[in-house]
C-alpha cells in the first residue's frame, strides 16, 4: 500500500497541490488537509507516517515568514507534533513550511540542555538560535539553483540522492542565519546541514550570488534535526518532477528524488 | 495606556536602500539610516504579556532587538542598539481605515497565546544620521518613507489611529434634485464625485419628478456607480459621429458609428466565431476551450489612477481585482500577466509637475505591489512588458491580467427567485469609495487629496481563501450565480446580479471593518476581496461549513425577489427603492463627436539612410543604444521578483537559454491537473504606443500582429488564438481623442478578421489625462492560445553553431513609430502595415514547428532584425553571422541597410533550423517569403555583412553588457 502523506494547508499555503503531485509521482498517497480539519479532529496527525508543510505565505507572513504558522504548530499541535517526531515519523518543510519549522524551534530543534523551562512549552520559539531572514539582496527572488545533499547529514535517507538537484527558489526570506559561530559549528559538526547551494558542477557556491541566491551562511539551503527525521529546505524540488520542467533541458537532477528518498524511507 | 514596541533588525539592507534612495533625491547629508518596526497595542496587557509577545512573535531571536515604551507623548526614545543615538527621527503609520494586515495578524496571534483582546496598529520608524535640515527631512518623508494618500508621518514620535472611527453614522440623506437648474445639477454631480454629465443628471431629475419625490443618497450613488464609465462603458456604447479627414483637412469619409463595441469589437468576434470559443464579452472574463474537460478564462484589467496615487496599493488591488474577475466565472486562477507603462526613470526631480510621484517611485511601488499580491496568491506571473515614455509621467498605466481554468459547463450564471444574496470574503470599510466614478475623472495635481479614499491596499491571503472556497463550492454546485465586488461594490455586484429578478438586501447585515459607516458608504464601498453569490437556501449550510473550513467570512444580505425592484434596507429601514429597469435601462445613450485627421505624408528617408543624416553615427552604436534602451533592455531586476514557477507548469519562462536570462516571446503553461496530455497554453501580448503616436490604426494592426506572432513563436497554433483588448485613452469627449480611438477600433476589427482571432473580452480606461494633457493613446492586445504539444514548443535562444537562420516575412521601409526614430528624434517614415496573408504564414511556421524542424524562433518587433538577432545571440550565448545581401534582392527595401536592420514591419520572425532539416523546413514555405539570412556560429560575436563588409560587428560581451545595463 502506498504510504499516506499529510500535506498541511494553512491559510496562504499555495504549493500544496504541486507537493501532492510530487508525492504521488514518488509513490506516496498524499492528502491535502486544512489545518482546521486537524484542529477539529476530523483528521489526526497520528494516522499518517509523514507530514509535509508546503510552500506559500501562511497568513500572509505578516509577522515574518512562517511565524504565525509556527505559533499554530506550537499552540494547537505541540504535543501531537512532538510525539510524531519522537516516533521517528518523517516531516518535510518546503520554503514557507521550512520557515515555519525553523521559527517554531522544531528545526534543527533546541538542544534539551538549553530548554531550562522544559521541552513542552512554546518558548522553544524564543530559544531558537537559527533563523531564515530577509534575502541579502533585500527582495523576493525567483530563480533556478543547484543543490547538493550533504553526505554527512543526519537525515541519512537523503543519501539515496546521488545526483545534484536542480530546482527553483522563490522567496524573500530564505537567508539562513545563526545566532553565533558556536551554533554554526554545532550545526555543521552534528550533521544538521541537509542541502547546500552549489554551482552546476557541484562545487560550493561559497556565498557567491546568484549561486547562493539569498546570502545564507555556509550556503545552507536546508537543514534537518538531530534525529534526522525532520527536514526543511528553501528551494522547491516539487517544481522539478519531470524533465519537461527543466529550463536547461536534460533529464537528470530532478527534485523528485527528494520525494522518492522520503517515500522510500517510510 | 497604549503600548509601543520597537523592533530593530541587524539586517542592514533596508537602511542602505534608504541612504542610496536619499542620494538620488539629492539629499546627500544622510549618512546612515536605521529602520525600526513599530507595533502598538491600545491597551496594556502587562509587562509579562508584552515581553512574551515580543519574544514569541514580534522579534526574531537571531536578528532583532526590541524594547517597549508605554504611554503616549514620551520624548523620542533612545535606541537600544549599539551605536550613536540618531539625531533625526521620522515615523510613519497608516491612516485610519487603511488595511493593515500585520496589525490584524498581531491581534489574532494575541488571542492565540491567550492575551486579552485589544486594538493594534503598526508603523515604521526611521532613525537618520547626518546633517539634515527640517526641509530635507520632510522631503525624505514625503518622497521616500510615506505616501500621504494612505499614510501619515511625524518628525519625531507618531500618534497612531487604532482601527475604528465614527464619523458619518447611520444617516441617510434625501438629496433634493427636482428643483435644480443645469448648473446646480452639475455642481451636485461634481460635489458628490458622481461623474455624471448634465444629460444624465436631467434623466435622474425627470425620473424622480415622475415619482414625486427626491432620491436618497443611496439611490443617487447607486445610479452614479451603475452608470459610470467603468461599469457600463458609455463611450464604447455611444453613438459616434465620425469624420475622417485627409491630411489637408478635406473630408475623406463620414459616418455614424453605432457603438464601438458593437460595430468593431463584438462584430469581429461574431464574424470569426470559432467552435472552440466558449464565451465572449458576456461575463467577467472571456472563455475558450482548453481540452475535452476544461476551459480557459482570461481577463486583463487596468488600474491606472489608483497606481498613480498609491503605486503599491494601486497595483496590488489591480491584481486582486482581475483575479476576482476570473473567480467570477467560476475558474481557478492559474497565472497572471502585467504590462506597465511608466515615465522615464531618470526624470529630473526639479521638473516634476506638482502632485506627481516620481516615475521611479511609481515603478518601484507598482512592481512591489504586483509581486506581493501574485506571489502571495501562489500565481505565476509569466508574461508582460514594461515601457517608458514621457507621456506616462502623470498617468502611469498598469495592466493586470489573469488566466484561470474551469471544468467545462460548470459556471452557473442564473440567479433564481428566492436565492439568498450571500457575500463572502473581506469586510466592508470606507476604503475604495468612489473608485468607479473616480476612474472616469481626469487626474490633476489635487486628485491625491480629494480621492484618497478611492485607493486601497490589498489583502491577498483573504483572496486566496476566496479562490479555495469558490472552487470547492463550484464543484459541489452550491450557487446559481457569482460575481465579484469590483467597481461600485455591492451596488454594482448585487444590482447586476438582480437585474432580471429584483433583489431585497439589508446592509445592516454586512460585516464592517469598523462601525460608523453611512448606508451609502457600505453600499458602494469597493473594499477588496469580496464576492457575491446567489445561493439556494437549502445549500447554505454546506456553503457555510466550507467557508468556516477555509476561514472565509460569509454573510447573508437578502434575497432575489422576482419583483423587478432593487430594495436596499439598513436594519429594516428602506434606504433605497429603485426600479431595476430604470437602473439598467434609464441611462441615456450618448452621442459623441469624433474627428481624425491623417498626418502629413511621411517624408522618405534620405537615400543613404542614417549615414547621410547623422554623419559619424556607427550602426554598432545604434544597436547597443537600442539594447540599452529601457523599453528593450533586460527586465530581470523586475521579473525575478515575481514567482514565475509556482504551480509547476511554466514550460517556457520569461527567461530562456543556457544562462536563463534571455528574453522569451511568450509564456507556455501547463495547468496542474491536466498533465495526462501534451497540450499547453500560451500567454502573450502586443503593445506599441510609439506607433500609436503617428497612426492609431497602424498601432492596432501592429499590436494584434505582435501578440499573435509572439504566441506563434513559442509554438501556439495560429488557429487557436483568442485576444483581449485594453484601451487606455484620454478624455473621449474631445473629438480628437475619440477620433484616434475610432481609428484604433477600426484597426482591431480589420486585424481580427485577417488573423481570425476573436476578441473574447476587453476593457477601456478613459480619461487618462494629467492636468489636461492626454497620455499617448495606448492599446494592449493580450493573447491566450493553445499549444497542441509542449514538447515542440521552442524558445528564442540560439541552440547550435552551424545551424541556419531564416527570416520569415517581408521587410518594408517602415520606420514610422520605430525605436530607431525614437532614438534619433526622427518623425518621418511610414508605420508598419498589415502583412500579406499573415495567417497562412503563421500556419506554415506552426506546421514546421510541429514536425520539430524549428530549433529557435524569435519575433521581430522594436528595433527590427538587428535587435531580434542580438537577443537570440544573448539568449543562446552564441554568435551569428547575418548577410543582408539575400534580403536586398527579395525585399522592396532596395539597398537601404538601415531599414533592413531596423524597420519594424509586421509578420516577421527569425528562425533557427538545423542544416539537415533545411530542405524539409523550406518545403513548408513555398508560398511565403522566406529568406536565408545567416548562420549560428561558435564565436561569441554578432556580425552583419553586406557585400562582404561588416556593417555591424559586436562581441557577445558588448551585447550582454548593453542589454543587461552592466
Amino acid at each position: 500500500m502506498k504510504p499516506s502523506i499529510l500535506i498541511l494547508h494553512a491559510s496562504g499555503a499555495n504549493r500544496d497541490a504541486e507537493a501532492a503531485r510530487a508525492c504521488e509521482l514518488a509513490g506516496g498517497a498524499p492528502e491535502i488537509v486544512h489545518i482546521n480539519q486537524l484542529r477539529c479532529g476530523e483528521r489526526r496527525l497520528t494516522d499518517y507516517p509523514m507530514l509535509l508543510l508546503p510552500g506559500g505565505f501562511s497568513y500572509g507572513d505578516a509577522l515574518g515568514a512562517g511565524v504565525r504558522l509556527a505559533l499554530d504548530l506550537q499552540v494547537y499541535f505541540h504535543d501531537q507534533l512532538h510525539d510524531f517526531i519522537d516516533r521517528g515519523k518523517l516531516v518535510l518543510g518546503i520554503c514557507n513550511g521550512f520557515q515555519a519549522l525553523v521559527k517554531a524551534g522544531v528545526l534543527p530543534g533546541v538542544r534539551s540542555d538549553r530548554l531550562a523551562i522544559g521541552p513542552r512549552a512554546i518558548e522553544e520559539m524564543a530559544l531558537r538560535r537559527v533563523t531564515l531572514t530577509e534575502n541579502a539582496g533585500g527582495r523576493f527572488e525567483c530563480r533556478w539553483v543547484h543543490l547538493a545533499v550533504n553526505r554527512r547529514a543526519r537525515a541519512s535517507f537523503l543519501r539515496a540522492i546521488e545526483d545534484l538537484i536542480f530546482c527553483p527558489v522563490a522567496h524573500g526570506e530564505g537567508n539562513f542565519q545563526v545566532k553565533d559561530e558556536e551554533t554554526l559549528a554545532e550545526i555543521e559538526q552534528e550533521g544538521l546541514v541537509a542541502f547546500r547551494y552549489v554551482d552546476a558542477a557541484g562545487k560550493p557556491a561559497n556565498g557567491v550570488y546568484p549561486l547562493n541566491p539569498n546570502g545564507s551562511v555556509n550556503d545552507i539551503a536546508g537543514i534537518c534535526n538531530r534525529r534526522g527525521n525532520v527536514v526543511g529546505l528553501m528551494p522547491h524540488p516539487e517544481d522539478h518532477v519531470l524533465p519537461i520542467q527543466n529550463p536547461l533541458g536534460g533529464v537528470g537532477r530532478l527534485g523528485l528524488t527528494v520525494f522518492r528518498a522520503m517515500v522510500a524511507a517510510l | 495606556m497604549t503600548v509601543r514596541v520597537e523592533v530593530r533588525s541587524i539586517h542592514p539592507t533596508a537602511g542602505q536602500n534608504i541612504v542610496s534612495g536619499a542620494a538620488k533625491l539629492g539629499v546627500s547629508g544622510l549618512k546612515r539610516c536605521e529602520v525600526v518596526r513599530l507595533y502598538f497595542l491600545e491597551r496594556d496587557p502587562g509587562d509579562e504579556a508584552v515581553e512574551r509577545l515580543c519574544r514569541l512573535l514580534l522579534a526574531d531571536p537571531v536578528m532583532d532587538v526590541w524594547r517597549v515604551v508605554r504611554g503616549a507623548g514620551i520624548a523620542a526614545p533612545k535606541p537600544s542598539a549599539p551605536g550613536t543615538p540618531s539625531p533625526h527621527v521620522v515615523e510613519v503609520a497608516f491612516r485610519p481605515g487603511v488595511t493593515d494586515v500585520p496589525a490584524r495578524e498581531l491581534r489574532r496571534s494575541m488571542a492565540e497565546i491567550g492575551l486579552p483582546d485589544c486594538e493594534t496598529a503598526t508603523g515604521v520608524r526611521y532613525e537618520l544620521e547626518g546633517d539634515l535640515t527640517e526641509v530635507e527631512l520632510r522631503r525624505l518623508a514625503q518622497l521616500l518613507f510615506c505616501n500621504e494618500t494612505v499614510q501619515h508621518f511625524a518628525l519625531g514620535e507618531i500618534t497612531v489611529h487604532f482601527g475604528h472611527e465614527t464619523v458619518a453614522g447611520e444617516r441617510v440623506e434625501i438629496i433634493p434634485v427636482r428643483n435644480l437648474d443645469d448648473a446646480a445639477l452639475l455642481a451636485l454631480s461634481k460635489a458628490r464625485l458622481l461623474s455624471l454629465d448634465v444629460d444624465e443628471m436631467r434623466v435622474i431629475q425627470r425620473h424622480y419628478a415622475e415619482l414625486g419625490r427626491d432620491p436618497t443618497d443611496v439611490e443617487l450613488e447607486t445610479l452614479a456607480q451603475t452608470w459610470s464609465e467603468h461599469c457600463v462603458h458609455k463611450t464604447f456604447k455611444a453613438r459616434i459621429e465620425f469624420v475622417h479627414r485627409n491630411a489637408d483637412g478635406s473630408v475623406r469619409s463620414q459616418e455614424t458609428i453605432d457603438g464601438l463595441i458593437h460595430r468593431y469589437l463584438r462584430a469581429a468576434t461574431d464574424a470569426v466565431w470559432p467552435e472552440w470559443l466558449r464565451s465572449a464579452f458576456v461575463d467577467n472574463a472571456g472563455v475558450i476551450a482548453f481540452d475535452d474537460e476544461y476551459d480557459l478564462a482570461f481577463k486583463v484589467e487596468t488600474h491606472n489612477h489608483p497606481s498613480a496615487l498609491e503605486p503599491f496599493g494601486g497595483a496590488n488591488t489591480g491584481v486582486g481585482g482581475v483575479v476576482r474577475d476570473v473567480i467570477g466565472v467560476s475558474a481557478r486562477p492559474i497565472a497572471t500577466t502585467d504590462v506597465l507603462c511608466f515615465g522615464p526613470q531618470d526624470f529630473p526631480y526639479d521638473q516634476l509637475p506638482e502632485g506627481v510621484l516620481h516615475p521611479a517611485r511609481i515603478a518601484e511601488g507598482v512592481v512591489a505591489g504586483i509581486g506581493d499580491y501574485g506571489n502571495k496568491l501562489g500565481l505565476p506571473t509569466v508574461n508582460g512588458a514594461i515601457l517608458y515614455d514621457e507621456g506616462y509621467l502623470g498617468n502611469p498605466l498598469v495592466f493586470c491580467g489573469c488566466a484561470g481554468l474551469l471544468p467545462h459547463g460548470k459556471h452557473p450564471t442564473r440567479a433564481q427567485k428566492g436565492d439568498l444574496v450571500v457575500v463572502i470574503g473581506g469586510r466592508t470599510g470606507r476604503d475604495g469609495i468612489h473608485g468607479a466614478t473616480f476612474s472616469s475623472a481626469e487626474l490633476t495635481h489635487e486628485t491625491g487629496e480629494i480621492a484618497g479614499s478611492a485607493v486601497q491596499i490589498g489583502d491577498p491571503i483573504t483572496e486566496k481563501g476566496l479562490i479555495e472556497l469558490v472552487e470547492a463550492a463550484r464543484d459541489r454546485g452550491l450557487y446559481n450565480a457569482i460575481t465579484d465586488c469590483g467597481a461600485g461594490g455591492f451596488s454594482s455586484a448585487i444590482g447586476e446580479m438582480g437585474e432580471a429578478l429584483g433583489v431585497d438586501v439589508d446592509l445592516g447585515k454586512a460585516p464592517l471593518k469598523y462601525p460608523g459607516l453611512a448606508p451609502w458608504e457600505i453600499w458602494i464601498s469597493e473594499a477588496q476581496e469580496r464576492m457575491v453569490l446567489a445561493v439556494p437556501s437549502e445549500k447554505l449550510p454546506e456553503l457555510q461549513q466550507l467557508a468556516e473550513l477555509w476561514e472565509v467570512e460569509l454573510s447573508v444580505l437578502g434575497r432575489f425577489t422576482g419583483d423587478g425592484e432593487l430594495v436596499v434596507r439598513f436594519n429594516d429601514r428602506v434606504v433605497a427603492r429603485l426600479s431595476m429597469y430604470f437602473l439598467h435601462h434609464g441611462l441615456p445613450r450618448r452621442t459623441l463627436r469624433a474627428e481624425y485627421q491623417e498626418p502629413p505624408p511621411a517624408q522618405p528617408l534620405p537615400e543613404a539612410g542614417v549615414e547621410l543624416k547623422f554623419p559619424g553615427m556607427d550602426l554598432n552604436d545604434v544597436l547597443l543604444a537600442m539594447l540599452g534602451h529601457p523599453s528593450i533592455a533586460s527586465k530581470e531586476h523586475v521579473v525575478r521578483t515575481y514567482d514565475h514557477e509556482v504551480r509547476g507548469g511554466t514550460i517556457v519562462r520569461p527567461f530562456v537559454g543556457p544562462t536563463m536570462d534571455g528574453p522569451a516571446d511568450a509564456a507556455v503553461l501547463k495547468p496542474l491537473g491536466t498533465w495526462k496530455h501534451e497540450r499547453a497554453f500560451v500567454l502573450s501580448n502586443g503593445i506599441n504606443p510609439l506607433i500609436g503616436r503617428i497612426d492609431p490604426y497602424a498601432m492596432a494592426i501592429s499590436a494584434v500582429d505582435e501578440a499573435v506572432r509572439n504566441a506563434v513563436a513559442v509554438g501556439a497554433d495560429p488557429d487557436r488564438i483568442a485576444i483581449l483588448d485594453n484601451f487606455c485613452w484620454g478624455n473621449p469627449t474631445y473629438p480628437d481623442r475619440l477620433g484616434a480611438l475610432v481609428r484604433a477600433c477600426q484597426g482591431c476589427y480589420d486585424a481580427a478578421l485577417a488573423y481570425r482571432t476573436p476578441f473574447i473580452s476587453g476593457k477601456d480606461s478613459l480619461y487618462n489625462e494629467f492636468n489636461g494633457k492626454p497620455i499617448p493613446g495606448t492599446l494592449l492586445i493580450s493573447a491566450v492560445a493553445i499549444a497542441p504539444d509542449f514538447h515542440t514548443c521552442v524558445t528564442s535562444a540560439l541552440k547550435k553553431p552551424g545551424n541556419r537562420l531564416y527570416l520569415l516575412g517581408e521587410t518594408k521601409i517602415e520606420l514610422g513609430g520605430s525605436l530607431l526614430n525614437a532614438l534619433l528624434g526622427e518623425q518621418s517614415g511610414l508605420p508598419p502595415s498589415m502583412p500579406q496573408k499573415p495567417l497562412e504564414r503563421y500556419r506554415a511556421l506552426h506546421r514546421a514547428m510541429r514536425k520539430g524542424l524549428v530549433r529557435a524562433c524569435h519575433d521581430l518587433s522594436e528595433g527590427g532584425l538587428a535587435v531580434a538577432v542580438a537577443e537570440m545571440c544573448i539568449a543562446g550565448r552564441l554568435g551569428a553571422v547575418i548577410h543582408l545581401d539575400g534580403l536586398i534582392e527579395s525585399a522592396d527595401a532596395g539597398s537601404l541597410i538601415v531599414p533592413l536592420l531596423f524597420s519594424e514591419s509586421n509578420g516577421r520572425l527569425l528562425i533557427e533550423v538545423a542544416e539537415a532539416d533545411a530542405t524539409a523546413f523550406e518545403a513548408f514555405f513555398a508560398e511565403q517569403t522566406l529568406t536565408r539570412v545567416g548562420m549560428v556560429v561558435e564565436e561569441p560575436r554578432l556580425s552583419v555583412m553586406v557585400n562582404g563588409a561588416a556593417v555591424i560587428d559586436l562581441q557577445m560581451e558588448q551585447l550582454v553588457r548593453a542589454w543587461k545595463g552592466q
